[in-house]
């Protein structure tokens, strides 16, 4: 079976840094990948590289066996239509109230009439906790967690075949990360949906894994089922999940 | 202070010209690919009218006041100035065209560009540097819009169309500054002012100060886009692109105005 989405010896580099330094990594159909790693290790960018935001200085990208790498104009748009994506600090648009933020997918990229929209936004943001009175405030009227309940509800809204979550339960309280991290599952399954999380929150990571895997330095250093995660008998891996300063993976930290 | 080691090398003169100049070009190189990526995709289908009509209206209505003010005031000190200056030589009859001219031909477009720079320019710079930098116009991307034609082409074609307009209502209100200082404190006939204005200007003057116009709206959104779509590194960064913005558009409409005047002038 083709891998849902696919990357072979993917590099990038920022001037002399190199980001990305022959990244492989496979998702089946309909599973959750979390990729773990600390920060600055490439994760974003192994996204950004995957919805052709920036553009890989090597490897192959496939999406459902297929290259994406550099496709332009309408194929590029016909590609991203397959995509959902919740950001980090969320991302919403804050000229644009609630609802329109979760319609903007549909009226925007897909031409459905504002009023029909309207009626999938409100419907999603039901799913994912929030009245459809929520729909007329702006982003700016939110606190974080509702914010980012919201950037969920935009990412699923035209109900895509692929999901990415970049960090989504940074800058939240334990309980509200919960709560996100149960809308994921849920979402997630009621689409059946492939999708790829990055997040360095173990407790999220457990919570919407299928499988785990882990980068450092810009490679793939560790994969396996969610459950195996405490048994991978790698260094590295262990450090992280245990949240150790001392390990194999140093930081650049000057010490006293 | 601690000094660096290189502190006397990075005093060096040549060095510093050096890298000033090779900034530059790289600078101008980058402006022209942006330029290149926003003429071709951001003015080929699709448009968005809703967003051209919300940006006119802030480009070009929200920044009525300020050119109005600005043409209103320069229109009377120019009054004064030329009749202080002519009266020297007895040739105060020439104060109703002189204003006419110097406002249609020069100061109603480079003043009320300036104005727009400072106003709309830092605005688009700052709006669209923290979309960059709060990843919205990653997000846009990922929702397949456009950022050159959602969030470009929109500030470029609103701000191309409005400028003329709003210069044209600055020359009208510039030139009845002029009038009322003429008439009401330098002793001007009204009738004889009015009639003076319209026997001089010729529609040519006006039209140049139009094409002016459109050109320094061009230049204003070009540059507030290119400032903000590659803004980087939070605040601070928004700050940078803003300045940037404003200054390198104020510099290029000084420059264009220039180069317009010889094009449509000198012949």
């Amino acid at each position: 079976m083709t891998p849902h989405i696919e990357l072979k010896d993917v590099r990038k580099s920022f001037g002399p840094k190199q980001v990305l330094r022959g990244l492989s990594i496979a998702v089946n159909k309909g599973r959750s990948l979390v990729v773990i790693g600390g920060s600055g290790t490439g994760k974003s960018v192994m996204l950004k590289c995957i919805l052709g935001i920036i553009r890989p200085d090597s490897g192959e990208i496939n999406v459902g066996g297929e290259s994406v790498v550099g496709l332009r104009g309408t194929e590029r748009d016909q590609l991203l239509l397959r995509f959902g994506m919740l950001f980090q600090g969320s991302a919403l648009f804050d000229s644009l109230s609630v609802w329109e933020n979760v319609a903007f997918g549909l009226t925007h990229g897909r031409g459905v009439a504002r009023s029909a929209a309207r009626d999938v936004a409100i419907d999603k943001l039901a799913q994912v906790g929030l009245t459809s009175d929520v729909g007329a405030l702006y982003p700016a009227e939110l606190s974080g967690g509702m914010q980012k309940r919201v950037a969920l509800a935009r990412a699923i809204a035209a109900d895509p075949e692929i999901i990415f979550f970049d960090e989504p339960t940074t800058g939240l309280d334990p309980i509200m990360a919960d709560v996100i991290n149960n809308l994921i599952v849920d979402c997630v399954k009621r689409l059946g949906a492939t999708t790829i999380s990055i997040t360095h929150d173990m407790a999220s990571a457990r919570k919407i894994a299928d499988d785990i895997a882990m980068i450092h330095r810009g490679e793939i250093i560790w994969q396996g089922e969610a459950n195996q995660v405490n048994r991978s008998g790698n260094a590295y891996v262990d450090q992280f999940i245990h949240g150790r300063a001392e390990g194999p993976i140093q930081m650049d930290v000057l010490r006293p | 202070m601690l000094q660096k080691p290189d502190a006397a090398a990075s005093w060096n003169i040549a060095a510093h010209l050096g890298r000033a100049i090779l900034n530059l070009l790289r600078e101008i190189g980058l402006v022209t690919l942006f330029l290149k990526d926003m003429l071709a995709q951001g003015l080929t289908p699709t448009f968005y009218p809703r967003q051209i009509a919300d940006q006119m209206l802030k480009i070009g209505y929200n920044s009525l006041p300020v050119v109005g003010l600005t043409a209103f005031f320069t229109g009377g000190a120019l009054a004064l100035q030329i009749y202080l200056g002519s009266s020297r030589f007895n040739a105060e009859s020439l104060v109703a065209s002189i204003v006419a001219l110097g406002i249609t031909r020069e100061l109603g477009p480079v003043l009320a560009g300036l104005m727009v720079a400072g106003r709309v320019g830092a605005a688009i710079a700052a709006e669209l540097g923290t979309m960059k930098v709060t990843e919205q116009i990653d997000a846009l991307v990922t929702l397949a819009t456009n950022p050159f034609k959602y969030l470009a082409a929109p500030r470029l074609i609103a701000a191309v169309i409005t400028m003329p307009i709003l210069v044209a209502i600055g020359d009208t209100i510039g030139i009845m500054g002029g009038y009322i200082v003429g008439t009401r404190s330098l002793g001007f006939n009204e009738y004889a002012y009015l009639k003076n204005t319209a026997d001089f200007l010729k529609l040519d003057d006006f039209t140049s100060g139009l094409i002016k116009a459109a050109v320094f709206g061009f230049i204003i959104a070009v540059m507030g886009c290119y400032h903000g779509f590659n803004s980087r590194g939070g605040a601070q960064g928004v700050g940078r692109a803003t300045t940037n913005a404003v200054v390198s558009s104020a510099i290029l409409i000084l420059a264009a105005n220039f180069a317009l005047t010889s094009l449509l002038f000198g012949d």
